[in-house]
Protein backbone atom coordinates (compact mmCIF):
# COMPACT_ATOMS: atom_id res chain seq x y z
CA UNK A 1 0.00 0.00 0.00
CA UNK A 2 0.98 3.47 -0.72
CA UNK A 3 1.57 6.10 2.18
CA UNK A 4 -1.04 9.08 1.99
CA UNK A 5 -1.44 12.54 3.73
CA UNK A 6 -4.93 13.13 5.49
CA UNK A 7 -5.89 15.74 3.06
CA UNK A 8 -5.02 13.13 0.21
CA UNK A 9 -7.58 10.77 1.51
CA UNK A 10 -10.13 13.32 2.07
CA UNK A 11 -10.36 13.84 -1.76
CA UNK A 12 -9.92 10.28 -2.29
CA UNK A 13 -13.08 9.33 -0.17
CA UNK A 14 -15.19 12.55 -0.98
CA UNK A 15 -14.07 11.61 -4.73
CA UNK A 16 -16.37 8.41 -4.77
CA UNK A 17 -19.78 10.24 -3.49
CA UNK A 18 -19.69 12.13 -6.94
CA UNK A 19 -22.63 10.54 -9.15
CA UNK A 20 -22.46 10.66 -13.16
CA UNK A 21 -24.88 13.08 -14.95
CA UNK A 22 -25.58 14.39 -11.49
CA UNK A 23 -25.33 18.58 -11.29
CA UNK A 24 -22.81 19.05 -8.15
CA UNK A 25 -22.12 22.80 -6.98
CA UNK A 26 -18.30 23.11 -6.27
CA UNK A 27 -15.69 25.55 -4.44
CA UNK A 28 -12.06 25.81 -4.70
CA UNK A 29 -9.72 23.50 -2.91
CA UNK A 30 -11.15 20.07 -1.49
CA UNK A 31 -13.97 19.49 -3.53
CA UNK A 32 -12.43 20.86 -6.84
CA UNK A 33 -10.34 18.47 -6.65
CA UNK A 34 -12.58 15.52 -5.20
CA UNK A 35 -14.58 16.49 -8.40
CA UNK A 36 -11.61 16.18 -10.90
CA UNK A 37 -10.82 12.74 -9.57
CA UNK A 38 -14.19 11.63 -9.85
CA UNK A 39 -14.08 13.15 -13.60
CA UNK A 40 -11.57 10.50 -14.40
CA UNK A 41 -12.30 7.76 -12.60
CA UNK A 42 -15.55 7.37 -11.49
CA UNK A 43 -18.31 9.92 -13.02
CA UNK A 44 -16.99 11.18 -16.35
CA UNK A 45 -20.70 13.11 -16.90
CA UNK A 46 -20.60 14.63 -13.66
CA UNK A 47 -21.46 18.24 -14.54
CA UNK A 48 -19.31 20.79 -12.42
CA UNK A 49 -21.11 24.02 -11.32
CA UNK A 50 -19.15 27.02 -10.17
CA UNK A 51 -21.03 29.77 -7.97
CA UNK A 52 -20.11 32.52 -10.85
CA UNK A 53 -21.17 30.77 -14.12
CA UNK A 54 -19.45 27.99 -14.85
CA UNK A 55 -21.32 25.04 -15.99
CA UNK A 56 -20.28 21.28 -17.23
CA UNK A 57 -16.43 22.26 -17.11
CA UNK A 58 -13.80 19.48 -18.00
CA UNK A 59 -11.79 20.19 -14.68
CA UNK A 60 -8.45 19.43 -16.46
CA UNK A 61 -6.01 21.99 -14.43
CA UNK A 62 -6.91 23.23 -11.20
CA UNK A 63 -8.47 26.67 -10.72
CA UNK A 64 -7.66 28.76 -7.94
CA UNK A 65 -10.55 30.64 -7.49
CA UNK A 66 -14.82 30.14 -8.39
CA UNK A 67 -15.01 32.39 -10.71
CA UNK A 68 -11.31 31.78 -13.31
CA UNK A 69 -11.13 30.79 -16.54
CA UNK A 70 -10.47 27.05 -15.68
CA UNK A 71 -14.25 26.70 -13.96
CA UNK A 72 -15.53 27.07 -17.54
CA UNK A 73 -12.85 25.53 -19.48
CA UNK A 74 -14.38 23.45 -22.49
CA UNK A 75 -17.87 23.85 -20.44
CA UNK A 76 -21.25 23.39 -21.51
CA UNK A 77 -21.82 27.40 -20.62
CA UNK A 78 -21.00 30.33 -19.39
CA UNK A 79 -23.56 32.19 -17.74
CA UNK A 80 -23.43 34.50 -14.33
CA UNK A 81 -24.27 34.39 -10.47
CA UNK A 82 -27.84 35.26 -10.68
CA UNK A 83 -28.32 32.07 -13.07
CA UNK A 84 -26.96 29.47 -11.33
CA UNK A 85 -28.10 30.71 -7.99
CA UNK A 86 -31.53 30.73 -9.98
CA UNK A 87 -30.89 27.49 -10.95
CA UNK A 88 -30.30 26.34 -7.47
CA UNK A 89 -33.54 27.67 -6.46
CA UNK A 90 -35.38 25.85 -9.30
CA UNK A 91 -34.46 22.69 -8.04
CA UNK A 92 -31.66 21.76 -10.72
CA UNK A 93 -28.63 20.84 -8.64
CA UNK A 94 -28.15 17.85 -6.55
CA UNK A 95 -25.26 18.14 -4.71
CA UNK A 96 -23.27 20.53 -3.25
CA UNK A 97 -19.97 20.65 -1.16
CA UNK A 98 -19.66 22.81 1.66
CA UNK A 99 -16.31 23.35 4.52
CA UNK A 100 -16.77 25.51 7.41
CA UNK A 101 -14.79 26.46 10.61
CA UNK A 102 -16.90 25.45 12.89
CA UNK A 103 -19.83 22.41 12.54
CA UNK A 104 -22.46 21.14 15.17
CA UNK A 105 -24.58 18.15 15.44
CA UNK A 106 -27.33 19.30 13.23
CA UNK A 107 -25.15 19.66 10.22
CA UNK A 108 -25.20 23.69 10.33
CA UNK A 109 -21.57 25.22 9.05
CA UNK A 110 -20.16 28.61 10.40
CA UNK A 111 -17.52 30.31 8.03
CA UNK A 112 -18.85 33.97 9.50
CA UNK A 113 -17.22 34.87 12.90
CA UNK A 114 -15.74 33.00 16.14
CA UNK A 115 -16.64 34.88 19.10
CA UNK A 116 -19.49 37.91 19.16
CA UNK A 117 -20.63 39.12 15.95
CA UNK A 118 -20.68 42.73 17.47
CA UNK A 119 -17.15 42.13 18.46
CA UNK A 120 -15.80 38.73 16.87
CA UNK A 121 -12.94 37.32 18.11
CA UNK A 122 -11.87 36.04 14.62
CA UNK A 123 -13.90 37.94 11.81
CA UNK A 124 -13.82 34.85 8.98
CA UNK A 125 -14.78 35.62 5.19
CA UNK A 126 -18.75 35.43 5.57
CA UNK A 127 -21.43 32.95 3.70
CA UNK A 128 -20.41 33.84 0.20
CA UNK A 129 -22.43 31.13 -1.67
CA UNK A 130 -21.88 28.79 1.26
CA UNK A 131 -25.64 29.81 2.85
CA UNK A 132 -26.82 29.49 -0.74
CA UNK A 133 -25.69 26.16 -1.56
CA UNK A 134 -27.19 25.33 1.85
CA UNK A 135 -30.25 26.47 1.41
CA UNK A 136 -31.18 25.62 -2.54
CA UNK A 137 -29.11 22.33 -3.24
CA UNK A 138 -30.78 19.28 -2.69
CA UNK A 139 -28.03 17.47 -0.31
CA UNK A 140 -25.16 18.67 0.53
CA UNK A 141 -21.51 17.19 2.02
CA UNK A 142 -19.40 18.86 4.39
CA UNK A 143 -15.75 18.63 4.37
CA UNK A 144 -14.14 19.10 7.73
CA UNK A 145 -11.01 18.64 9.47
CA UNK A 146 -11.39 16.79 12.66
CA UNK A 147 -11.24 18.26 15.84
CA UNK A 148 -12.66 19.36 19.01
CA UNK A 149 -12.36 22.95 18.02
CA UNK A 150 -14.18 22.32 14.88
CA UNK A 151 -17.45 19.93 15.66
CA UNK A 152 -18.87 21.67 18.40
CA UNK A 153 -22.22 21.34 20.26
CA UNK A 154 -23.23 24.81 19.06
CA UNK A 155 -21.62 26.87 15.93
CA UNK A 156 -20.66 30.57 17.33
CA UNK A 157 -22.77 31.34 14.04
CA UNK A 158 -24.99 29.38 11.82
CA UNK A 159 -23.92 30.67 8.08
CA UNK A 160 -25.27 27.68 6.35
CA UNK A 161 -28.07 25.88 7.88
CA UNK A 162 -27.74 22.05 8.30
CA UNK A 163 -30.89 20.92 10.16
CA UNK A 164 -30.88 24.14 11.91
CA UNK A 165 -32.68 23.26 14.97
CA UNK A 166 -33.53 19.42 14.67
CA UNK A 167 -36.25 18.14 12.94
CA UNK A 168 -38.87 20.20 10.32
CA UNK A 169 -37.33 22.88 11.16
CA UNK A 170 -35.67 23.65 7.87
CA UNK A 171 -39.26 23.58 6.62
CA UNK A 172 -40.57 25.63 8.87
CA UNK A 173 -37.74 28.69 8.65
CA UNK A 174 -38.98 28.65 4.76
CA UNK A 175 -36.23 26.41 3.09
CA UNK A 176 -37.35 24.13 0.47
CA UNK A 177 -38.69 21.08 1.78
CA UNK A 178 -36.40 17.77 1.52
CA UNK A 179 -32.94 19.36 1.34
CA UNK A 180 -30.89 19.18 3.55
CA UNK A 181 -27.07 17.55 4.69
CA UNK A 182 -26.52 13.58 3.91
CA UNK A 183 -22.93 13.79 5.00
CA UNK A 184 -19.73 14.97 6.33
CA UNK A 185 -16.40 13.73 5.34
CA UNK A 186 -13.69 14.52 7.69
CA UNK A 187 -10.15 13.85 7.97
CA UNK A 188 -11.52 10.86 10.53
CA UNK A 189 -14.46 9.24 9.60
CA UNK A 190 -17.42 9.76 7.14
CA UNK A 191 -20.53 10.88 8.90
CA UNK A 192 -24.12 10.65 7.85
CA UNK A 193 -27.80 12.13 10.07
CA UNK A 194 -30.04 10.20 11.96
CA UNK A 195 -33.42 10.16 10.35
CA UNK A 196 -35.54 10.60 13.54
CA UNK A 197 -33.79 13.19 15.23
CA UNK A 198 -31.29 15.04 12.39
CA UNK A 199 -28.27 14.64 14.20
CA UNK A 200 -24.81 13.49 13.07
CA UNK A 201 -24.29 9.61 13.17
CA UNK A 202 -20.42 7.89 12.52
CA UNK A 203 -21.05 5.48 9.62
CA UNK A 204 -17.48 4.84 8.45
CA UNK A 205 -13.91 5.27 9.97
CA UNK A 206 -10.88 6.23 7.86
CA UNK A 207 -8.55 3.26 7.42
CA UNK A 208 -6.27 3.15 11.05
CA UNK A 209 -8.34 5.01 13.19
CA UNK A 210 -9.73 4.19 15.79
CA UNK A 211 -13.43 4.43 17.31
CA UNK A 212 -12.18 6.35 20.55
CA UNK A 213 -10.08 8.65 18.11
CA UNK A 214 -13.10 9.63 16.48
CA UNK A 215 -15.12 10.45 19.68
CA UNK A 216 -12.13 12.20 21.37
CA UNK A 217 -12.09 14.89 18.79
CA UNK A 218 -15.49 15.36 18.56
CA UNK A 219 -16.98 18.26 20.93
CA UNK A 220 -20.73 16.53 21.28
CA UNK A 221 -21.86 13.18 21.33
CA UNK A 222 -21.81 11.49 17.83
CA UNK A 223 -24.56 9.03 17.75
CA UNK A 224 -23.28 5.41 16.82
CA UNK A 225 -25.35 2.94 14.02
CA UNK A 226 -24.47 -0.44 14.78
CA UNK A 227 -21.95 -1.87 12.77
CA UNK A 228 -19.47 0.78 12.43
CA UNK A 229 -17.92 0.27 8.63
CA UNK A 230 -14.30 0.89 7.55
CA UNK A 231 -13.76 3.02 4.85
CA UNK A 232 -11.12 1.65 2.04
CA UNK A 233 -7.75 2.88 1.51
CA UNK A 234 -7.16 5.25 -1.08
CA UNK A 235 -6.33 3.07 -4.23
CA UNK A 236 -3.34 3.26 -6.15
CA UNK A 237 -5.13 4.52 -9.50
CA UNK A 238 -6.83 7.18 -7.42
CA UNK A 239 -3.57 8.51 -6.03
CA UNK A 240 -1.55 7.82 -9.25
CA UNK A 241 -3.89 10.11 -10.90
CA UNK A 242 -4.38 12.61 -8.14
CA UNK A 243 -0.68 13.09 -7.93
CA UNK A 244 0.59 12.97 -11.56
CA UNK A 245 -2.48 14.10 -13.06
CA UNK A 246 -4.30 16.55 -11.01
CA UNK A 247 -2.07 18.40 -8.58
CA UNK A 248 1.87 17.43 -10.20
CA UNK A 249 3.05 20.52 -8.43
CA UNK A 250 1.16 19.97 -5.36
CA UNK A 251 -0.50 22.79 -4.33
CA UNK A 252 -3.31 21.11 -2.45
CA UNK A 253 -1.84 17.88 -1.27
CA UNK B 1 -48.58 40.46 3.87
CA UNK B 2 -47.27 39.38 7.56
CA UNK B 3 -43.63 40.07 8.50
CA UNK B 4 -42.81 36.82 10.05
CA UNK B 5 -38.95 38.13 10.95
CA UNK B 6 -36.80 40.77 10.82
CA UNK B 7 -32.92 41.09 10.28
CA UNK B 8 -31.40 42.85 12.61
CA UNK B 9 -28.02 44.01 10.93
CA UNK B 10 -28.27 47.51 9.40
CA UNK B 11 -29.69 48.69 5.95
CA UNK B 12 -26.76 50.47 5.25
CA UNK B 13 -28.36 51.82 2.20
CA UNK B 14 -32.37 51.97 1.89
CA UNK B 15 -33.70 51.77 -1.50
CA UNK B 16 -35.48 54.39 -3.00
CA UNK B 17 -36.70 53.47 -5.91
CA UNK B 18 -38.46 57.18 -7.38
CA UNK B 19 -35.52 58.70 -6.48
CA UNK B 20 -33.66 55.97 -8.83
CA UNK B 21 -36.04 56.95 -11.37
CA UNK B 22 -35.90 60.44 -11.34
CA UNK B 23 -32.17 60.22 -11.05
CA UNK B 24 -31.96 57.88 -13.81
CA UNK B 25 -34.32 60.45 -15.39
CA UNK B 26 -32.33 63.80 -14.97
CA UNK B 27 -28.81 62.53 -14.48
CA UNK B 28 -28.16 59.86 -17.06
CA UNK B 29 -27.66 61.55 -20.50
CA UNK B 30 -28.98 59.75 -23.50
CA UNK B 31 -26.60 61.26 -26.40
CA UNK B 32 -23.75 59.29 -27.26
CA UNK B 33 -21.13 61.44 -25.54
CA UNK B 34 -16.88 60.29 -25.62
CA UNK B 35 -16.30 59.42 -21.90
CA UNK B 36 -12.78 58.75 -21.94
CA UNK B 37 -10.97 59.73 -19.63
CA UNK B 38 -7.98 58.36 -17.05
CA UNK B 39 -8.41 56.53 -14.08
CA UNK B 40 -7.41 59.70 -11.99
CA UNK B 41 -10.39 62.35 -13.47
CA UNK B 42 -12.77 58.89 -13.59
CA UNK B 43 -12.37 58.18 -10.06
CA UNK B 44 -12.00 62.16 -8.79
CA UNK B 45 -15.18 62.70 -10.31
CA UNK B 46 -17.50 60.39 -9.48
CA UNK B 47 -16.03 58.33 -6.72
CA UNK B 48 -16.76 60.66 -3.47
CA UNK B 49 -15.76 60.12 0.65
CA UNK B 50 -18.89 58.58 1.95
CA UNK B 51 -19.95 57.54 -1.25
CA UNK B 52 -21.96 53.56 -1.22
CA UNK B 53 -19.54 51.56 -3.82
CA UNK B 54 -19.74 48.48 -5.66
CA UNK B 55 -16.89 45.98 -7.11
CA UNK B 56 -17.49 43.63 -10.07
CA UNK B 57 -16.63 40.72 -10.64
CA UNK B 58 -13.97 40.34 -7.61
CA UNK B 59 -10.02 40.47 -6.93
CA UNK B 60 -8.36 37.81 -8.83
CA UNK B 61 -11.08 37.98 -11.53
CA UNK B 62 -11.72 40.50 -14.17
CA UNK B 63 -11.91 43.06 -11.45
CA UNK B 64 -11.24 47.23 -12.11
CA UNK B 65 -7.81 46.57 -10.37
CA UNK B 66 -5.99 49.60 -11.78
CA UNK B 67 -9.28 51.49 -10.34
CA UNK B 68 -9.24 50.08 -7.53
CA UNK B 69 -5.83 51.54 -6.78
CA UNK B 70 -6.57 54.89 -7.90
CA UNK B 71 -8.90 54.99 -5.49
CA UNK B 72 -6.92 54.29 -2.75
CA UNK B 73 -3.94 57.15 -4.20
CA UNK B 74 -6.32 59.28 -3.80
CA UNK B 75 -7.75 58.34 -0.27
CA UNK B 76 -11.11 58.02 -0.76
CA UNK B 77 -12.43 57.32 2.65
CA UNK B 78 -15.46 56.75 4.66
CA UNK B 79 -16.24 54.16 2.19
CA UNK B 80 -19.49 52.21 2.58
CA UNK B 81 -19.38 48.93 0.80
CA UNK B 82 -20.99 45.84 -1.32
CA UNK B 83 -18.90 43.64 -0.02
CA UNK B 84 -17.62 40.78 -2.59
CA UNK B 85 -14.66 41.04 -2.83
CA UNK B 86 -10.92 39.67 -2.67
CA UNK B 87 -7.60 41.34 -3.45
CA UNK B 88 -9.25 45.37 -3.95
CA UNK B 89 -10.88 44.88 -0.69
CA UNK B 90 -8.65 43.65 1.25
CA UNK B 91 -6.58 46.28 0.60
CA UNK B 92 -9.26 48.95 0.93
CA UNK B 93 -9.37 47.80 4.32
CA UNK B 94 -5.78 47.76 4.64
CA UNK B 95 -5.85 51.12 3.58
CA UNK B 96 -8.60 52.06 6.38
CA UNK B 97 -10.74 53.36 3.68
CA UNK B 98 -14.20 51.35 4.93
CA UNK B 99 -16.79 52.29 7.43
CA UNK B 100 -19.73 49.82 6.89
CA UNK B 101 -20.04 46.69 4.92
CA UNK B 102 -22.56 45.03 3.34
CA UNK B 103 -20.51 41.84 3.55
CA UNK B 104 -20.99 38.37 1.49
CA UNK B 105 -17.57 37.42 0.93
CA UNK B 106 -14.24 38.87 2.08
CA UNK B 107 -11.29 36.46 1.97
CA UNK B 108 -8.38 35.30 -0.45
CA UNK B 109 -10.03 31.74 -1.41
CA UNK B 110 -7.04 29.39 -1.34
CA UNK B 111 -4.81 31.71 0.86
CA UNK B 112 -7.38 31.63 3.65
CA UNK B 113 -8.42 34.76 5.27
CA UNK B 114 -8.47 38.11 4.41
CA UNK B 115 -5.98 39.79 6.99
CA UNK B 116 -7.27 43.79 5.79
CA UNK B 117 -10.93 42.41 6.59
CA UNK B 118 -9.68 40.89 10.17
CA UNK B 119 -7.90 43.94 11.15
CA UNK B 120 -10.50 46.80 10.26
CA UNK B 121 -13.59 44.80 11.65
CA UNK B 122 -11.71 43.31 14.67
CA UNK B 123 -10.44 46.30 15.93
CA UNK B 124 -13.72 48.13 15.61
CA UNK B 125 -12.43 50.36 12.70
CA UNK B 126 -15.67 49.57 10.24
CA UNK B 127 -18.62 50.77 12.43
CA UNK B 128 -21.26 48.24 11.15
CA UNK B 129 -21.08 44.85 9.81
CA UNK B 130 -24.04 43.26 7.30
CA UNK B 131 -24.33 39.98 6.44
CA UNK B 132 -25.71 38.25 2.96
CA UNK B 133 -25.18 35.30 1.01
CA UNK B 134 -23.54 35.74 -2.55
CA UNK B 135 -27.09 35.23 -4.29
CA UNK B 136 -28.51 37.57 -1.96
CA UNK B 137 -26.33 40.61 -2.38
CA UNK B 138 -26.28 39.76 -5.92
CA UNK B 139 -30.35 39.37 -5.80
CA UNK B 140 -30.37 43.23 -4.62
CA UNK B 141 -28.63 44.32 -7.40
CA UNK B 142 -31.27 42.55 -9.59
CA UNK B 143 -34.41 43.68 -7.43
CA UNK B 144 -32.97 47.23 -8.59
CA UNK B 145 -32.08 46.22 -12.01
CA UNK B 146 -35.79 45.22 -12.19
CA UNK B 147 -36.78 48.53 -10.74
CA UNK B 148 -38.75 46.78 -7.90
CA UNK B 149 -38.19 47.58 -4.32
CA UNK B 150 -37.41 44.15 -3.16
CA UNK B 151 -37.39 40.42 -4.38
CA UNK B 152 -38.56 37.46 -2.98
CA UNK B 153 -36.13 34.36 -2.87
CA UNK B 154 -35.84 31.05 -0.76
CA UNK B 155 -32.06 31.40 0.18
CA UNK B 156 -31.19 32.77 3.56
CA UNK B 157 -34.05 31.49 5.54
CA UNK B 158 -33.46 30.24 9.27
CA UNK B 159 -29.79 30.83 9.44
CA UNK B 160 -27.66 34.00 11.72
CA UNK B 161 -26.67 35.21 8.10
CA UNK B 162 -30.60 36.15 8.02
CA UNK B 163 -30.42 37.52 11.37
CA UNK B 164 -27.62 39.88 10.90
CA UNK B 165 -28.62 41.07 7.49
CA UNK B 166 -31.42 43.68 6.87
CA UNK B 167 -34.05 41.12 4.89
CA UNK B 168 -36.84 40.25 6.17
CA UNK B 169 -39.00 37.01 5.82
CA UNK B 170 -43.09 36.90 5.01
CA UNK B 171 -45.73 34.56 4.50
CA UNK B 172 -46.23 34.37 0.60
CA UNK B 173 -49.65 35.37 -0.23
CA UNK B 174 -50.27 33.18 -3.16
CA UNK B 175 -48.81 29.72 -1.86
CA UNK B 176 -48.49 30.76 1.74
CA UNK B 177 -44.67 29.94 1.69
CA UNK B 178 -42.30 31.79 3.85
CA UNK B 179 -40.12 33.95 1.63
CA UNK B 180 -37.32 35.99 1.87
CA UNK B 181 -37.19 39.09 1.19
CA UNK B 182 -34.39 40.85 0.04
CA UNK B 183 -34.16 45.06 -0.50
CA UNK B 184 -33.14 46.21 -3.41
CA UNK B 185 -29.33 47.97 -3.66
CA UNK B 186 -28.61 51.28 -5.39
CA UNK B 187 -25.14 51.86 -5.74
CA UNK B 188 -23.52 55.59 -5.46
CA UNK B 189 -20.90 54.50 -7.70
CA UNK B 190 -19.75 51.25 -9.01
CA UNK B 191 -16.71 50.16 -10.70
CA UNK B 192 -16.60 47.07 -13.63
CA UNK B 193 -13.64 45.87 -15.18
CA UNK B 194 -14.68 44.67 -19.14
CA UNK B 195 -12.81 42.97 -21.91
CA UNK B 196 -14.16 45.67 -24.50
CA UNK B 197 -15.96 49.13 -24.66
CA UNK B 198 -16.72 51.81 -27.00
CA UNK B 199 -15.41 55.79 -26.34
CA UNK B 200 -19.58 55.86 -25.45
CA UNK B 201 -19.52 53.00 -22.62
CA UNK B 202 -20.96 50.28 -24.77
CA UNK B 203 -19.36 47.06 -23.03
CA UNK B 204 -18.47 43.61 -23.77
CA UNK B 205 -17.53 40.86 -21.48
CA UNK B 206 -15.97 37.31 -22.48
CA UNK B 207 -16.55 34.42 -20.15
CA UNK B 208 -18.47 34.29 -17.27
CA UNK B 209 -20.33 37.33 -16.79
CA UNK B 210 -20.38 37.18 -13.29
CA UNK B 211 -22.87 40.01 -11.56
CA UNK B 212 -22.14 43.04 -13.92
CA UNK B 213 -25.23 42.78 -16.03
CA UNK B 214 -27.21 43.24 -12.51
CA UNK B 215 -24.95 45.46 -10.68
CA UNK B 216 -24.12 48.17 -14.00
CA UNK B 217 -28.39 48.45 -14.08
CA UNK B 218 -28.11 48.90 -10.01
CA UNK B 219 -25.72 52.48 -9.91
CA UNK B 220 -26.17 55.80 -9.91
CA UNK B 221 -22.49 56.66 -11.31
CA UNK B 222 -20.71 53.65 -12.75
CA UNK B 223 -17.27 53.54 -13.95
CA UNK B 224 -16.03 51.13 -16.69
CA UNK B 225 -12.24 49.56 -17.41
CA UNK B 226 -11.90 48.40 -20.51
CA UNK B 227 -8.89 46.12 -22.15
CA UNK B 228 -9.39 47.42 -25.30
CA UNK B 229 -11.18 50.46 -26.51
CA UNK B 230 -13.46 49.57 -29.60
CA UNK B 231 -14.93 51.17 -32.94
CA UNK B 232 -18.28 51.90 -32.46
CA UNK B 233 -18.57 50.18 -35.85
CA UNK B 234 -17.50 46.69 -33.86
CA UNK B 235 -20.20 47.50 -31.32
CA UNK B 236 -22.79 47.93 -33.97
CA UNK B 237 -21.77 44.55 -35.70
CA UNK B 238 -22.36 42.42 -32.56
CA UNK B 239 -25.08 43.95 -30.39
CA UNK B 240 -25.80 41.07 -28.78
CA UNK B 241 -22.58 40.88 -27.07
CA UNK B 242 -22.88 44.29 -25.17
CA UNK B 243 -23.72 43.35 -21.91
CA UNK B 244 -23.81 47.21 -20.37
CA UNK B 245 -25.43 49.54 -22.94
CA UNK B 246 -23.52 53.42 -22.72
CA UNK B 247 -26.79 55.03 -20.88
CA UNK B 248 -25.41 53.57 -18.08
CA UNK B 249 -21.84 54.23 -17.63
CA UNK B 250 -19.98 57.76 -16.85
CA UNK B 251 -16.69 57.13 -17.30
CA UNK B 252 -14.75 54.73 -19.99
CA UNK B 253 -11.11 54.00 -18.43
CA UNK B 254 -8.84 52.54 -21.49
CA UNK B 255 -6.96 50.10 -18.86
CA UNK B 256 -4.68 47.24 -20.38
CA UNK B 257 -3.91 44.81 -17.74
CA UNK B 258 -6.36 46.75 -15.90
CA UNK B 259 -7.62 43.48 -13.69
CA UNK B 260 -3.66 42.48 -12.53
CA UNK B 261 -2.46 40.63 -10.72
CA UNK B 262 -5.80 39.45 -11.69
CA UNK B 263 -6.78 37.84 -14.72
CA UNK B 264 -9.06 38.33 -17.38
CA UNK B 265 -10.47 35.20 -19.25
CA UNK B 266 -9.17 34.18 -23.07
CA UNK B 267 -6.60 37.56 -22.48
CA UNK B 268 -4.09 36.90 -19.95
CA UNK B 269 -3.52 34.67 -16.79
CA UNK B 270 -3.41 35.79 -12.70
CA UNK B 271 0.01 36.65 -11.68
CA UNK B 272 0.45 34.07 -8.76
CA UNK B 273 3.58 35.61 -7.28
CA UNK B 274 2.29 38.85 -7.50
CA UNK B 275 -0.83 37.96 -5.79
CA UNK B 276 1.06 35.80 -3.25
CA UNK B 277 3.53 39.10 -2.81
CA UNK B 278 0.46 40.82 -1.76
CA UNK B 279 -1.23 37.81 1.16
CA UNK B 280 2.43 38.05 2.55
CA UNK B 281 2.53 41.71 2.57
CA UNK B 282 -1.01 42.13 4.45
CA UNK B 283 -0.08 39.56 7.48
CA UNK B 284 0.67 42.67 8.92
CA UNK B 285 -0.38 46.46 8.83
CA UNK B 286 3.10 47.86 8.65
CA UNK B 287 3.83 45.05 5.56
CA UNK B 288 0.62 46.48 3.73
CA UNK B 289 1.65 49.58 3.60
CA UNK B 290 5.34 49.08 2.93
CA UNK B 291 3.79 47.33 -0.28
CA UNK B 292 1.27 50.48 -0.96
CA UNK B 293 3.83 52.46 -0.64
CA UNK B 294 5.68 50.85 -3.49
CA UNK B 295 3.27 49.93 -5.72
CA UNK B 296 -0.01 52.13 -5.41
CA UNK B 297 1.27 55.26 -3.82
CA UNK B 298 4.63 54.98 -5.78
CA UNK B 299 3.73 54.81 -8.74
CA UNK B 300 1.83 57.82 -10.45
CA UNK B 301 -0.84 55.57 -12.35
CA UNK B 302 -1.52 52.20 -14.00
CA UNK B 303 0.91 53.10 -16.62
CA UNK B 304 4.14 53.26 -14.34
CA UNK B 305 2.12 50.24 -12.56
CA UNK B 306 2.26 47.70 -15.59
CA UNK B 307 6.15 49.35 -16.32
CA UNK B 308 7.04 47.97 -12.65
CA UNK B 309 5.38 44.52 -13.11
CA UNK B 310 7.43 44.49 -16.84
CA UNK B 311 6.88 43.68 -20.55
CA UNK B 312 8.78 40.54 -20.11
CA UNK B 313 5.85 39.23 -16.60
CA UNK B 314 2.96 40.46 -18.94
CA UNK B 315 3.36 39.01 -22.48
CA UNK B 316 4.23 35.79 -20.03
CA UNK B 317 0.78 35.95 -18.25
CA UNK B 318 -0.50 36.56 -21.98
CA UNK B 319 0.81 33.32 -22.89
CA UNK B 320 -0.84 31.71 -19.75
CA UNK B 321 -3.99 32.64 -20.43
CA UNK B 322 -7.01 29.88 -20.81
CA UNK B 323 -7.67 29.82 -24.60
CA UNK B 324 -10.43 28.60 -26.58
CA UNK B 325 -9.48 25.18 -28.16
Amino acid sequence: MTEYSSTELLICIAARVFENGKTCFIGTGVPMLAASLAQRLYAPDLVAIFEFGGTGAQLEDLPMAVGEARTFHKALAASGICDIMETAQRGFIDYGFLGGAQIDPYGNLNSTVIGDHGSPKVRLPGSGGGNDVGSLCWQTIALMRHDKRRFVPQVDFVTTPGFLTGPGAREAAGLPVNTGPIAVISTLATMGFDSDTCRMQLEALHPGVTLEQALDNTGFELLLPTEVKRNAHPTAEELRVLRDEIDPTGLYI
Amino acid sequence: MQVVDSGIGELIQPPDMEAFREWNRTQKSRTLIDKRMSEREAISRFVHDGDYIGTELYGTVRCPMSLSRELIRQGKKELRVAGQGVLELDMWLAAGLVKKLDITYIGMEVYGVSNGLRRAVESGQVESVTEWSNAGITWRFKATSIGAPFIAVRSMLGSDTFKYSAAKSVECPFTGLTVCLIPALVLDVGLIHVHRADRYGNCQIEGISGFAFEMARACKRLVISAEEIIPTEEIRRYPDRTIIPFYLVDAVVHAPFGSHPGEMAYMYARDEPAIQEWIEANKTAEGAQAYMDRLVHGVADHEEYLERVGRQRLDELIEMRERRE
